[in-house]
Parts: C-alpha cells; sequence; structure tokens
C-alpha cells in the first residue's frame, strides 16, 4: 500500500514537473515510477505491490477470455447449435475464507456467462453456484476450484 | 487512407456490431430460454459484454481522452455492478419459488439447510412467534425482528 502510494506521488510530481495535467501525463509518470520503484525493489523487503499490481491486471485478461469464451458458448445455446441447456444447482466448496476472496470468487463466477452464484451458506464454506450446462456436478465444481480460486488465492495470499 | 486507418476503422466496426449481436443474443435468450433463472445468464453477461464491446468501440472511434476515460469508467461500473444485481435477483427469484418446486433438474441446495425459502421461512416464524410473544403494547419495537 506504501508503495502504491510512493507511485502515486511520483506520477503527480512527473505531471508537476511537466506542467502537464492530463491522464497522459499521469500514465506516462505513473509507469516511470513503476519501474524506478521495481528497480530499487530490493529495498522493501516482503512487499507485495508487485505481485499484486500485475497478479490484478493478468487475473484482468484471464477474466475477460473466459467471459469471451463463455459468452459464445451462452449465445450459441441460445441461437439453437450449441450444447443443450440442462440447469443445475451446484455446491462448491470454498477454500477462500475473507470477505474479499469470497467476493470476487462470487462476482468472477456471475460474471462468466453459464454461471451464476446464487447464495452463499451462512457459515461462508460454501457458495451455490447455478450453471446453464450442468451435465456433470464435477465438472462444473472443478472449472471454478482449480481454475478461478486458484487463480484468486495466488494472487491474494 | 492508408492502411492504418482501414485496420482501425475495420476493428471500430467489429467492435460494434459484435457488440449489438450479443446484445441481440441477450433479447433472444430471455425470450428463448425456459425459466428465469436461466433467463438471467442470457440478460445480464451477454448484455455486458454486448455493451463492453459497444463502449470500446466508441472509445476507439473518438480519438480523445475524455471519451477514452468515460469509456473505461462505464465499463468499470458495468463489471461491478452487473454481479451484485444479478446475484440479488438470482437469489430473490431462487428464494421466491414454492419450495418444492424443481427449478433444476440437478440441486444440491434445494431442500438443505442453507437453501435461502427455508431459511426465509425459519426467519418469519421466527419473527411471527417474538411478536406473538410480546404484549401489544410493546409492538411498536418490533421493527427488529430478524
Amino acid at each position: 500500500m506504501t508503495l502504491f502510494l510512493f507511485n502515486f506521488l511520483l506520477a503527480i510530481a512527473w505531471m508537476a514537473f511537466n506542467a502537464d495535467f492530463s491522464l497522459t501525463g499521469f500514465v506516462a509518470g505513473f509507469a516511470l515510477g513503476h519501474l524506478v520503484l521495481w528497480l530499487a525493489r530490493p529495498l522493501y523487503p516482503g512487499q507485495r505491490y508487485f505481485h499484486v499490481l500485475w497478479g490484478s491486471f493478468g487475473y484482468i485478461l484471464w477474466l475477460v477470455k473466459e467471459i469471451w469464451v463463455s459468452s459464445w458458448k451462452v449465445a450459441r445455446s441460445v441461437l439453437g447449435f450449441g450444447p443443450a441447456v440442462r440447469p443445475a444447482v451446484v455446491a462448491v466448496p470454498l477454500d477462500v475464507r475473507t470477505d474479499m476472496e469470497i467476493t470476487l470468487l462470487a462476482s468472477s463466477v456471475t460474471l462468466t456467462p453459464g454461471t451464476l452464484s446464487l447464495d452463499v451458506s451462512p457459515d461462508r464454506r460454501t457458495l451455490y453456484v447455478h450453471t446453464m450446462f450442468g451435465e456433470d456436478a464435477a465438472t462444473v465444481r472443478d472449472d471454478i476450484k482449480l481454475a478461478m480460486e486458484r487463480r484468486i488465492l495466488e494472487l491474494l495470499r | 487512407m492508408n492502411m492504418a486507418e482501414h485496420l482501425h476503422q475495420a476493428l471500430v466496426g467489429l467492435l460494434a456490431v459484435g457488440g449489438a449481436f450479443f446484445c441481440l443474443v441477450a433479447a433472444l435468450g430471455v425470450v428463448r430460454l425456459p425459466d428465469a433463472l436461466t433467463r438471467m445468464h442470457a440478460s445480464s453477461k451477454a448484455g455486458a459484454l454486448g455493451c463492453g464491446m459497444v463502449l470500446v468501440a466508441v472509445a476507439l472511434f473518438f480519438p480523445g481522452i475524455d471519451v477514452l476515460a468515460r469509456a473505461i469508467a462505464a465499463i468499470l461500473f458495468l463489471l461491478l455492478s452487473t454481479p451484485v444485481a444479478a446475484h440479488m435477483i438470482g437469489r430473490a427469484i431462487y428464494a421466491s419459488e414454492p419450495p418444492d418446486s424443481v427449478i433444476a433438474p440437478y440441486d444440491e441446495l434445494r431442500g438443505s439447510a442453507d437453501d435461502p425459502a427455508v431459511r426465509m421461512r425459519q426467519a418469519h416464524a421466527k419473527g411471527a412467534e417474538k411478536h406473538a410473544a410480546q404484549p401489544p403494547s410493546a409492538k411498536i419495537r418490533t421493527g427488529d425482528v430478524t
């Protein structure tokens, strides 16, 4: 968090030196500041800033790809030449624990077409997912646990 | 017109038409899919992707920081608000179905202790009990039954 603040301040400083208070100026300053902080990273042992920043970037790209792939699947199914619609509600046991992790996982599941998070059990150990293509509950569980949850845990822990 | 401009225009056109296509599919899905929860899949998500693609096309077509910033903000808020709304609507649909109705052929939630319909009925029963147990003069404070 401190490193993010440093990076932000470096971007502001860059904008001030160039008298260029535009979005381009900010992006350029942020990128340059990020490079400087990255070169100086041995000074901050145990920081997670670079891991989290680049990890979230990668995660968003991966999620966009997932949304695209499964939107296509749902679209084909709606138009009548895709896989048959077999609604199912599957209980997914959760390894994520904190509010942040559960929210991120549930939202990602909902954003991916074909799956919709219905409910989190009161003890927060199970996520109930409604899926459009529920031929096999184990496959649905694996898709969410091995692909999505693993990525979220790698990103946030 | 040079090559880059042709490519730029083709990309913008593809994105706009693709976005419109996904919006159309979302509308068709609402008509064609069998039940309320399945329709949610089509309406909320395909719609979000369609709108996102149209917004990206707009951002590419009008060069300028102001348009770009607004397009990014719009996509961001779309991605933030869609899942929350879908989650709440889906949960409401599920909880308001009669408890013996079959929403999905394979269902691990219906009838279990976590079933929102069951939990809602329990909360209701508890509230009614509390309500009945209190003397009439105390009824004004029963807003906090849950």
